[in-house]
């Protein structure tokens, strides 16, 4: 298979999506690197959802290059490689837990029982796996599917907020989970898996180790938190992100 | 399509109709009792009935798997499963087959109490075999699940969705014959009822109620409803999109 462990994870060129009028993204050019935790930040709005949706293959009117794992997004070949859990808990609400997990595991062709419980053990749900998926709590709801994105050991993962509404210990074990996957020492051991994390909670973008910064429609930064400190000369992700976009806005209406 | 998917779709959806005691008992016994209230209807003629009630096992079938169908599939749509589903290595076909495989079952077990109780409860006269009834039964099923998968595509919510039924199942309902012979309609009418599947369902049923061996009107109204069956489903698998706005 093509450069199947060379090149990033993930990249965009003139990466633009229109959705009826309007330009949601608007001409991106970045890289994702392989075997990293990325984080895409931004207020909500400003494409982040489109931009998953986009690397998932899921999103229509995409022009521009967009390669994934050294392929088109969206081909075939990906849909195996590729765990995509989308914003809203993507679930079967009238089945259990491990019904939900068991169809998904089928439909990737896996031997169901140990790869499912390993998944239910990651997100911390074992206990609730013959629980009704419509009868978990929000946060419960949203680590079903976020489960669902982790069997068969993706090589991509992208997550469309995946702690949002959790409390902080949850929060703190999940992204030690990610950290765990990015260096190839979770799930089933096989090499490190990229992650594309979105979020607008942006004391998590100091547990990232590469950034990328979004508003409307474009990247306003591409770099390691450290850096991002440094060249704002901020200690806080959040303080950079408001000073580059403060400086962005005296660009687009000088005076 | 792979079997395995396709098989894991239909036990997947029949898991999920497990979970809903209420639905399954709607399912099978609601069928039951409007026979047996059309049967005291018909009380003092039970002659009229017995085209009626065969017209029927044609109607109920289709018209609650398209029901069925058409708001299962929906809630996939707005719940985000099918995007998911589309994200992964599913095909469409291992959907629509796996959905139409459940809904199937599910429509041999209604359709054997439906049909057991209009014989050997209701006296309802069949010339031809019980086993041809099933075999409508079933195909019917089939045109249902496919009719309800087609429309889902059309409606942004369930109280749409819902509309859907007298726009789309009504209009043959009046046509195909339950009420009148289609040929003493109006002849725009007569020709709107000859390219419309439940018409055709209905005469299947008809033609098992008057004649003991198979007919060959019989056999074309079993293809009319098979082809018209896996034409819609065809074009419901084409409203499935990996890629949407």
């Amino acid at each position: 298979m093509m450069n199947k462990t060379e090149g990033p994870a993930v990249r965009a060129r003139g990466l633009t999506v229109v959705r009826g009028k309007r330009t949601v993204l608007d001409g991106l050019d970045f890289d994702v690197p392989r075997g990293q935790v990325t984080g895409l930040l931004g207020p909500s709005g400003c494409g982040k959802s489109t931009l998953m949706r986009a690397i998932a293959g899921t999103q229509a009117q995409v022009t521009g290059s967009l390669d994934v794992l050294g392929g088109p997004a969206g081909s075939a070949s990906l849909r195996s490689r590729v765990g995509y859990c989308t914003q809203a808990p993507s679930v079967y609400d009238d089945l259990t837990v491990r019904q939900n997990l068991d169809y998904f595991a089928a439909v990737l062709r896996l031997r169901a029982r140990g790869t499912v419980d390993r998944v239910l053990a990651d997100v911390d749900l074992a206990d609730h796996a013959d629980s009704l998926a419509g009868n978990l709590s929000g946060g419960q709801r949203s680590r079903v599917s976020l489960a669902t994105a982790l069997l068969g050991a993706p090589e991509l993962l992208v997550l469309d907020e995946p702690t949002v509404g959790l409390d902080p210990v949850l929060r703190r074990d999940l992204w030690d989970l990610f950290h765990r996957l990015a260096r190839g020492t979770a799930g089933d051991g096989t090499g490190g898996t990229t992650l594309l994390i979105s979020s607008h909670v942006m004391d998590e973008a100091e547990r990232c180790d590469r950034l990328l910064l979004m508003r409307s429609g474009r990247v306003l930064a591409d770099d390691t938190p450290a850096a991002l400190h440094d060249r704002t000369g901020t200690g806080t992700v959040e303080a950079a992100f408001l000073r580059l976009v403060e400086a962005a806005n005296d660009m687009e209406a000088p005076r | 399509m792979n079997v395995t998917r396709t098989l894991a779709t239909a036990r997947r959806v029949l898991r999920q109709l497990g979970h809903d005691p209420r639905t399954i008992a709607l399912l099978l016994l609601v069928p039951c009792l409007l026979l047996l209230l059309l049967r005291w209807v018909f009380d003092s003629d039970p002659r009229a009935f017995d085209s009626i009630g065969a017209s029927l096992l044609g109607i109920f079938p289709l018209v609650t798997m398209f029901l069925v169908t058409s708001i299962a599939t929906l809630r996939e749509r707005t719940s985000g499963t099918l995007e998911r589903l589309l994200s992964m290595p599913l095909g469409k076909a291992d959907l629509v087959v796996g959905y139409a495989l459940a809904f199937g079952l599910v429509a041999v077990v209604q359709a054997g109490l439906v049909t057991g109780l209009s014989i050997w409860g209701l006296d309802l006269d069949f010339a031809g075999s019980p086993w041809l009834l099933l075999v409508i039964a079933l195909l019917d099923t089939l045109l249902g699940t496919a009719l309800g998968l087609f429309v889902s595509a059309f409606a942004a919510s369930e109280f749409q969705a819902v509309q859907f039924m007298p726009a789309v199942i009504f209009p043959q309902l009046l046509l195909c014959g339950l009420f009148t012979p289609r040929d003493t309609m109006q002849p725009v009418l007569e020709a709107m009822s000859n390219v419309l599947p439940m018409s055709y369902a209905v005469d299947g049923m008809n033609e098992v109620l008057r004649h003991a061996d198979v007919t060959g009107d019989f056999v074309r109204d079993v293809c009319v409803v098979a082809g018209s069956g896996l034409l819609v489903l065809v074009l419901g698998a084409a409203t499935l999109r990996r890629r949407t706005a």
